[in-house]
């Protein structure tokens, strides 16, 4: 018993994330009929908060709310595993990764997150607004333009064999890899 | 024939365009406050999941991008393969959901978006680290500032909506 609870507080490895998250795929199906899918929640909360006579934001929402309730859920989530699940070591993360990183001005590699940047006085800089504000938009926007995110279409849809999904899913890709290796070295340049 | 198309069903909301969406309620029976508890619940234990496996981390995704550890290449994979062998089972078996309805699948249609969008989401998924999921279990997690990637996030959504006849797809 000792032993699993040891376990449950280490980070888990991906052969039981994963496969826990693709069973959230048949879990919503089965429950109440729900395609899976996280980034509608943004388009909700556009349709309930300022829908603005915009035709694309004109539905009914309350018929969606448990996309909402859904995220409020990993919210939740998010609180409980942080403050009664924490992991009792520290961060691992690969040498590479941290020498890439390092080149590139990052200095703090003791939390799930750089320090360094996701904290409050990076947002009112040119940095956070580049981070934070801009790359939030692009993930909004992207993923109502492409029709998904991870979960509707790298995890729903390909579970579910749509082509689209999958060229989408490697448009994500395609996407991450650019602003990795591309556009981030010239980015942190800047600052 | 084509007067048969001017009826509206009845009870419908007069919409302006088909409502497409990606995560659809397809339940008929019409469920209560208490009936969401149920999605609160899996809500929860995604978000754990999350925290736990660390793919809210923004280094998880950089080392992902970095191509340098499998982890985030063997939560999506394994969890495509669970996926794929739960939808394919639901189908093959016809299992019906818990109060008996038919499982209901959306086919995606080829548009232009999912490669303009899909690599307009994957510039913003490396620089956030964050996909829609995680943005909520990051601010869960603590980590205040996220919640100005959040908003900004529906402000790109609101963007996209208001310019989406304008743009290819």
């Amino acid at each position: 018993m000792e032993q699993f609870f040891e376990a449950i507080l280490k980070p888990w490895p991906w052969y039981v994330a994963g496969p826990l998250i693709g069973l959230t795929v048949p879990t919503l199906l089965l429950i109440g009929n729900k395609s899976f899918g996280i980034s509608s929640s943004l388009r909700h909360v556009c349709a309930a908060c300022i829908p603005a006579n915009i035709p694309f934001f004109k539905y009914d929402w309350k018929k969606e709310i448990w996309n909402l309730v859904f995220v409020l859920g990993v919210f939740v989530g998010g609180i409980l595993a942080t403050n009664f699940l924490e992991n009792p070591n520290t961060f691992v993360l690969s040498n590479a990764t941290i020498a890439d990183l390092k080149a590139l001005g990052i200095q703090d590699f003791s939390g799930l997150m750089p320090a360094d940047l996701f904290s409050l006085e990076t947002l009112f800089t040119a940095k956070g607004f580049i981070f934070f504000i801009l790359g939030g938009f692009l993930v909004g926007f992207g993923t109502r333009y492409a029709g998904g995110c991870t979960s509707g279409h790298a995890i729903m849809g390909l579970s579910n064999l749509q082509i689209p999904s999958l060229i989408a899913t490697c448009c994500f890709m395609v996407g991450g890899f650019a602003m990795t290796h591309l556009l981030m070295p010239i980015i942190f340049r800047l600052f | 024939m084509n007067n048969l198309k001017e009826i509206k069903p009845k009870n419908s909301i007069n919409l302006a365009e088909p409502f497409v969406c990606e995560a659809p309620n397809d339940m008929k029976k019409a469920e209560s406050w208490t009936d969401n508890i149920k999605y609160l619940v899996v809500g929860i234990l995604f978000g754990i999941v999350f925290v736990k496996a660390e793919i809210i981390s923004w280094f998880r995704i950089q080392e992902m991008f970095r191509l340098q550890s499998f982890h985030m290449y063997g939560v999506i994979g394994s969890a495509v393969v669970v996926g794929m062998i739960s939808v394919f089972l639901i189908k093959k078996f016809n299992i019906k959901t818990v109060s008996g309805e038919k499982v209901e699948f959306h086919p995606k249609k080829s548009q232009k978006g999912q490669v303009y969008g899909g690599l307009i989401f994957g510039l913003g998924w490396a620089i956030t680290g964050a996909c829609p999921g995680p943005i909520f279990a990051q601010i869960g997690s603590g980590y205040v500032v996220v919640i100005a990637t959040l908003l900004s996030a529906v402000a790109g959504t609101w963007t996209y909506g208001l310019l989406k006849g304008r743009l290819p797809n």
